[in-house]
């Protein structure tokens, strides 16, 4: 009696087989060892020298598009354009005008914001209308 | 019998799989959606040199407009510092303040024996903040909208260029951006954004300046021909004038209660 869990043409199906999976895993194996690292933040002077920004900055990290977005409707809707923190400070809450906005301390905008956007593929479109301070070259 | 109690019992398992989950939709429909996230620490305010009112008006002397060159001293200022690009086909033309003769500002109050004076003159026109603005019911998105100080106002990041809100305007006040407006700006300013291609754009009462303290550009421009004010302060210059003195508005008829008047 002729074994029943025969596989037809096995060669044929095993050859089929690797080369799919070798089509299948091509991105991994192609770009293994390939990882760019993790993009460095350059901070301006003036940042670093106010050590902290409105928030810490784990959450800066983290939540600094909600913070904008936030910011932008109660600019926009409430009229309500300063921001003060419980130490005091107070802070323009605009990305991009004057000294006392964002871009007024974070004054580079390829090394502050485009490098991490680059790096994690995202692309905000704030530029399109906001004007980037004029970098220094 | 048996066939007919499966079919509850089908029927009672499937309602009660459907209640369990709907719970949590209902729950999250309930709350009115996930909360938005604030700031850990801090707080927000209008600043203590912001200008407010309870509600903003304009008063325009036509006599004291006279002259040409106040008339573009303040089409300037306002264009200048808003980033508005100068595109000379008429058909894209930005505009949020511009001169306009009386037949075409007040259409339907002229005739034919009207004084030179008056049918010569240059009306400024810009968007009147209308009491019961029509362009904010037209906005889909809810991207224009009256402030409570009476400012109609447009969030740029919501529009979405359907121009609901030119088709209702009735004074044209409204202009869309057929091109990217940013390589036709003679001169950027960096303090106000630019706008992009696809979005409406309209006079803004300059409400950035207003939170700063500052008049409106072309207020400030005018050497006292735009008057500017708190119409409901019984003290302010808008109400001194608007007592003593004869006004007109545009296109009253309509019922939008425009919140720029004109003294003739």
């Amino acid at each position: 009696m002729p074994n029943k869990k025969q596989i037809y043409d096995r060669d044929k199906v095993a050859i089929g087989l690797a080369i799919f999976v070798a089509l299948i895993s091509f991105p991994f194996w192609f770009n293994m060892g390939k990882a760019s690292p993790a993009p460095e933040i350059k901070l301006s002077d003036k940042a670093k020298a106010a050590k902290q920004c409105i928030a810490p900055t784990a959450y800066m990290r983290a939540e600094h598009m909600a913070i904008l977005d936030l910011w932008r409707d109660t600019v926009v809707r409430d009229a309500k354009r300063v921001y003060s923190t419980n130490d005091g400070l107070t802070f323009n809450m605009s990305l991009s005008t004057g000294e006392n906005s964002c871009m007024g301390c974070h004054v580079t905008k390829a090394d502050f914001c485009d490098k991490c956007h680059n790096y994690a593929s995202v692309r905000p479109y704030c530029w399109d209308c906001h004007i980037a301070p004029k970098e220094n070259k | 019998m048996m066939e007919n109690s499966r079919r509850r019992f089908i029927k009672i398992a499937g309602i009660t799989a459907a209640g369990f989950g709907l719970k949590p939709v209902t729950d999250v429909l309930a709350s009115g959606g996930a909360p938005k996230k604030a700031s850990p620490i801090g707080d927000t305010s209008a600043g203590n040199k912001a200008l407010t009112a309870k509600r903003w008006a304009m008063i325009i002397d036509v006599k004291k407009m006279a002259h040409e060159e106040t008339i573009h001293q303040c089409v300037e200022a306002c264009h200048k510092l808003h980033n508005i690009p100068k595109l000379d086909n008429k058909r894209h033309e930005i505009k949020w303040i511009w001169e306009e003769e009386f037949k075409h500002a007040f259409p339907g109050q002229h005739h034919e024996h009207m004084s030179e004076e008056i049918q010569h003159a240059p009306f400024l026109v810009l968007c009147n903040h209308c009491e019961n603005p029509p362009c904010v019911r037209a906005c889909p998105t809810k991207a224009t909208f009256q402030r409570e100080d009476g400012i109609v106002l447009m969030d740029f990041h919501r529009c979405i260029g359907c121009r609901f809100c030119m088709a209702a305007c009735p004074y044209g006040s409204r202009s869309f951006n057929f091109r990217d407006p940013r390589p036709f700006i003679e001169e950027v300013q960096e303090k106000f954004p630019t706008r992009m291609k696809g979005v409406v754009e309209k006079c803004n009462f300059c409400a950035e300046r207003l939170a700063e303290g500052k008049q409106p550009a072309c207020v400030e421009a005018s050497n006292g021909a735009l008057i500017f004010g708190d119409l409901n302060d019984e003290n302010s210059d808008v109400r001194k004038v608007l007592k003593s003195n004869y006004v007109i508005r545009r296109k009253p008829g309509l019922g939008t209660g425009p919140q720029v008047y004109y003294m003739v």
